[in-house]
């Protein structure tokens, strides 16, 4: 549905974007992560035929960006992570506004835009001027107008940026209704739990390299990074503590609450090779009372990508 | 064509402008102003006059009327136009406009057509206060035809640079800036530059010699074109220092048909970024 190949960006001297290649199947929602700067709103960008790419090219929906960028307006709605509306407009009226500019006719908007109303739950703003409505509204409104001739992919660029918690959560559940209607969406956040709940896969990107790419647990795997463990124990903590250092898998062994007898370790072993240390522990004698996998999520990885990332730059 | 003069941009535009109770403070105010002028010119010449006021007085005040719509025309429209695309850009709604299905050529001469569309307006909704040069006479209906039409192709020759501008230049005002400087040399530049050609005349015709220039820069002036239409005398002069017949129109019409069709088709093109693919160097 999507798919880039060697997409470059170079303004100048500078390197916006380089040799990029993704390949997003129908109905997947993808995330793209990355600091300010990474290079992923030039990348959405260049999608929604707004910028053209300085090498390579993008597919979305078969239609090359490159040859038939009018084509590709039509398969897809775009939302900018900074957009204005037309104040003097009411929610009904901009919504009638893109859906003529779509080609739809008046009976089709007339069809459509209370059913999007209904989705973004804005259906008491219809007649609201645009200018009076909240961020969050504006956000949603903004959402619905992506959705206005019903596109096959949308591009969502910080969709719920600026927006207080409670709004975030709103946004999130229309995304995830839109998800459940097959849409294939690529979408950028900061906020990456959400992410992370939302995403089918993901993709790392750091100074407009794509570093990884793949669903949580598979980027986790590829790039072998360590669990981390909690084990609490009855007693004889000094004795846990040396049991633990000894061994080779483990990492960074630390006592985190003394009196209870909690030790936390890094562990970068497989699965079988935990089962392995738990039975060592027991025949050593440690008196273990829990073994406990802390899991990681999407913020913890994608630390610990750019940790790595700014080791190999070294 | 239906499309193109029906289309979404245009109507809202349109829609927008007229919402607000400004446009058409505007007009009220731009007609009461015109109306005074008139009234005040027929007041003065019938005190001065002992009571009449002549069929030639009345040419006098249609003059007058005509060149102050005529910079109206001027002024305003670097206003109305320069703004259009990049005030759009400043308030990052163009991104999501150009992702539409709507074509470059549908926005932009949208665009210059609502802003137009007022200006038109007013200068159209002035049409009543002509008439009153009908009751004294002096002025045949084929040049207030004349004049209405050269206010339309003179708004069309400078909203078009106008659009251009702001498609070109990303900030509002020095899109403006640069239109209203294009304008004015269109308008006074090219006027000076007639008469400072005029002043060297002398020598030529003493030499015996046909000097084409003052003809050439006097029939691209739209000031000077606009006077010919009711003093043809104008022109006649700088057509005897050119040695030829040749009617001036043809190089006005000429020109700035050149002007409106590549500056509109040049904003065209650069409205959206043109999309090439390059292949990644190995």
């Amino acid at each position: 549905m999507i798919e880039t190949v060697n997409l470059t960006k170079k303004y100048g001297s500078f390197t916006a974007v380089e040799d990029l290649n993704l390949s997003i199947s129908e109905g997947t929602v993808y995330g793209v992560v990355g600091q300010n700067g990474a290079g992923k709103s030039t990348t959405f960008q260049i999608l929604a035929t707004l910028m053209s790419p300085t090498y390579g090219s993008a597919y979305i929906s078969g239609f090359d960006i490159t040859k038939e960028p009018a084509k590709v307006r039509q398969v897809i709605g775009y939302m900018p992570d900074f957009f204005g509306v037309y104040d003097q407009f009411k929610a009904e009226e901009y919504l009638h506004f893109y859906g003529a500019s779509y080609g739809l006719s008046v009976a089709e908007r007339e069809e459509v835009i209370p059913q999007l109303l209904e989705l973004v739950n804005l259906t008491g703003k219809r007649d609201s001027y645009v200018d009076l409505l909240s961020r969050g509204m504006k956000q949603r409104l903004c959402l619905a107008r992506a959705l206005i001739h019903n596109p096959k992919v949308l591009i969502l660029d910080e969709p719920a940026s600026g927006l207080d918690p409670r709004a975030r959560v709103e946004m999130r559940e229309i995304l995830k209704e839109l998800k459940a209607m097959g849409k294939t969406i690529i979408i950028s956040s900061h906020i990456l739990p959400e992410l992370a709940e939302m995403c089918d896969e993901i993709g790392v990107i750091n100074c407009g390299q794509l570093v990884a790419t793949g669903t949580v647990s598979e980027i986790q795997t590829k790039l072998q990074v360590h669990k981390e463990i909690i084990v609490t124990v009855s007693g004889e903590m000094e004795r846990a503590v040396r049991f633990f250092e000894g061994e080779l898998e483990v990492l960074n062994v630390s006592v985190v609450e003394n009196g209870v007898g909690k030790i936390q370790f890094g562990f970068r072993g497989s699965d079988s090779s935990q089962q392995a240390l738990i039975k060592k522990a027991v025949l050593a004698d440690i008196p273990l009372l829990g073994f406990q996998t802390l899991e990681k999520n999407l913020e913890d990885v994608f630390m610990e990508i750019m940790k790595e990332v700014e080791v190999e730059g070294e | 064509m239906k499309s193109l003069f029906m289309n979404p941009v245009l109507n809202k535009e349109i829609r927008l402008r007229f919402r607000s109770s400004k446009s058409f403070i505007g007009i009220a105010s731009y007609l009461s102003i015109l109306g005074l002028i008139s009234l005040g010119f027929i007041g003065l010449t019938l005190s001065f006059d002992g009571g009449t006021f002549r069929p030639e007085e009345s040419r006098s005040m249609f003059l007058l009327i005509s060149m102050l719509q005529l910079s109206l025309v001027i002024f305003i429209t670097p206003g109305l136009t320069g703004g259009v695309i990049s005030s759009e850009r400043e308030r990052q709604t163009l991104p999501i406009l150009l992702t539409t299905a709507q074509s470059s050529s549908s926005i932009i001469l949208s665009k210059l057509f609502s802003s137009l569309a007022y200006l038109l307006l007013i200068v159209f909704a002035s049409a009543p206060l002509y008439m009153i040069v009908f009751l004294y006479g002096g002025i045949s209906p084929m040049s207030v035809l004349a004049s209405f039409g050269l206010y339309t192709f003179t708004m069309l020759v400078i909203g078009s640079i106008g659009v251009l501008a702001s498609t070109v230049i990303r900030k509002t005002i020095i899109a403006m800036v640069t239109t209203y400087s294009i304008a004015f040399f269109l308008t006074g530049g090219l006027a000076v530059i007639t008469l400072m050609l005029t002043s060297f005349s002398y020598t030529f015709q003493q030499q015996g010699q046909e000097y084409i220039w003052p003809f050439i820069f006097a029939s691209m002036n739209i000031p000077i074109m606009f006077f010919s239409v009711f003093e043809e005398s104008i022109m006649t002069e700088f057509k005897h220092m050119a040695g030829f017949e040749f009617s001036p129109w043809i190089i006005f019409f000429g020109v700035y048909g050149a002007v409106i069709v590549g500056s509109l088709a040049l904003a065209i093109r650069k409205l959206r970024p043109k999309m090439q693919a390059r292949e990644y160097p190995k």
